[in-house]
């Protein structure tokens, strides 16, 4: 039992599991797993944010499925277990869905069932939720979902107002008639940009999106080189004295 | 060397026995899964469906004008001529003391900018139009999606028009010197739209009878 414990203490990094997950190893920015949904249903920022939830839903679920069964699950079939696993949570979702948040789900469609074909979610179980315990795999589904339905949302929002000028329309179909105090129009009178509502708007707002990942990442980590070489300049020059 | 295969056959068994029982576990957990929230959302699906069906409807023709069971009176048919692709039309009827009010066809534009519309067009027994609605179809949002009726009041101008308002000439889209506005950027969408709801007109003037007084059928497995 107590070597369970510091076994657990050692191994989990709950700081680590939400970096790499919102960032780091961001699956739509990094990563670039699960392309076919997060291209397809982010013409609108609601529309993105409902994809984005029932992905994130499903990685909690899934992760802390496989986490559970993983004694008993032998390397040969793990992968057809995870996806037997995945294709019945997400079915689930599908029809609890369909009946509470029925106008969302007739936006979103096809893209429900086909979140059993994100690569993402079975490469959390078999990466991380096989090897872990429960709590750290339901830990690991909420970052990587957190960051998928982040990254999902940001390129909703950039195709929704640079396409059609509004952010968060029909939010009614999410949060009912609070929604509608949600629904903004930024730009007035925006007669529609075709490119971002089309599918090269996806492919171009996921560049520049990945692009400004970078960038971030890039100035991030020159910022910290400088700080460490005046750091240790400062340190040198009363040792040169 | 003969003896080996004897010894190790039972344990590889054993080993694919396994791994098939594990499976079969999680098969079963699964399906159990999806039984139980079947069972705890069928109702509420079903009802949410019928609940779209029937808003729907009210939104073409005001439940105050009929006072029969609307959507349960309704039948299908095919008429390869008036609505192509072999598709499937859904009437219901709508009566008031038995006699015929309005007629509210369920059928598709078969020539939007990316397949299918899904239309619901309400016409009196006089021959004008109570309105139309979209229902479903793949257009470009923020371009083709206009038809909606939640996004735009272009649907809504369809409302009292007949074969006789505008005259036959006029049922087309403005740049096709017709009577209906395109909207910017899109006139496929909107040319579809106009020429299926044309059609549905010229067969409700050739087929009024017949869509009055078709028997009822039940909808889809449902017992009467």
């Amino acid at each position: 039992m107590n070597q369970a414990v510091s076994v657990r203490n050692r191994d989990v990094n709950y700081r680590k599991i939400f970096a790499d997950g919102l960032w780091h190893q961001n699956t739509g920015l990094v990563v670039l797993l699960g392309l076919c949904p997060l291209l397809a249903v982010t013409g609108t920022a609601i529309n993105a944010l409902g994809l984005g939830l029932a992905t994130l839903l499903t990685l909690l679920l899934s992760n802390l499925a496989v986490s559970l069964a993983r004694g008993a699950l032998r390397p040969e079939i793990r992968i057809p277990a995870y996806v037997l696993i995945i294709a019945s949570v997400v079915t689930a979702i599908q029809m609890l869905m369909q009946a509470w948040f029925y106008d969302l789900y007739r936006v979103l469609g096809i893209f429900i069932p086909l979140i059993v074909t994100n690569c993402a979610i079975i490469g959390r179980a078999e990466s991380f939720a096989s090897r872990n315990g429960p709590l750290p795999s339901l830990m690991d589904g909420l970052a990587t979902g957190l960051g998928f339905c982040i990254s999902l949302l940001a390129l909703g929002a950039f195709r929704e107002i640079t396409g059609r000028g509004t952010l968060f329309s029909e939010a009614r179909l999410m949060f009912g008639d609070y929604g509608e105090q949600l629904e903004l129009t930024l730009i007035p009178g925006h007669t529609g940009f075709l490119l971002a509502m089309l599918p090269p708007g996806a492919f171009i707002g996921l560049g520049l999106l990945v692009a400004a990942r970078n960038w971030l990442d890039c100035r991030r980590r020159l910022v910290r080189q400088a700080n460490a070489a005046t750091n240790a300049s400062g340190t040198d020059a009363p040792a040169a004295t | 060397m003969g003896n080996e295969p004897a010894t190790d056959w039972p344990h590889a068994v054993r080993s694919v026995m396994k791994s098939a029982a594990a499976l079969g576990l999680v098969a079963v957990i699964g399906t159990a899964l999806i039984a139980g929230v079947h069972k705890l959302t069928a109702e509420r699906i079903a009802a949410q469906e019928r609940r779209l069906v029937l808003q729907r409807l009210g939104e073409i023709l005001p439940p105050e004008r009929y006072d029969n069971a609307l959507h349960e009176d309704r039948f299908e048919f095919q008429n390869e001529a008036y609505f192509p692709n072999g598709q499937t039309v859904v009437a219901y009827r709508a009566r008031r003391e038995g006699e015929p009010v309005a007629v509210i066809l369920e059928f598709q534009a078969v020539n939007g900018y990316n397949g299918k519309i899904g239309l619901l067009a309400g016409i009196n027994a006089d021959g004008t139009l109570t309105g139309v609605r979209v229902t479903s179809h793949r257009e470009t949002p923020g371009l083709g999606d206009p038809i909606e009726a939640e996004k735009s009041d272009w649907i809504r101008q369809f409302r009292g028009k007949s074969l006789a308002n505008p005259k036959p000439a006029g049922w087309a889209v403005r740049r096709d010197g017709g009577a209906f506005d395109q909207f910017t950027g899109a006139t496929i969408t909107p040319r579809a739209v106009v020429e299926a709801i044309r059609r549905a007109l010229t067969f409700f003037e050739a087929q009024r009878d017949m869509l009055f007084n078709s028997e009822t059928q039940p909808v889809n497995g449902a017992t009467s």
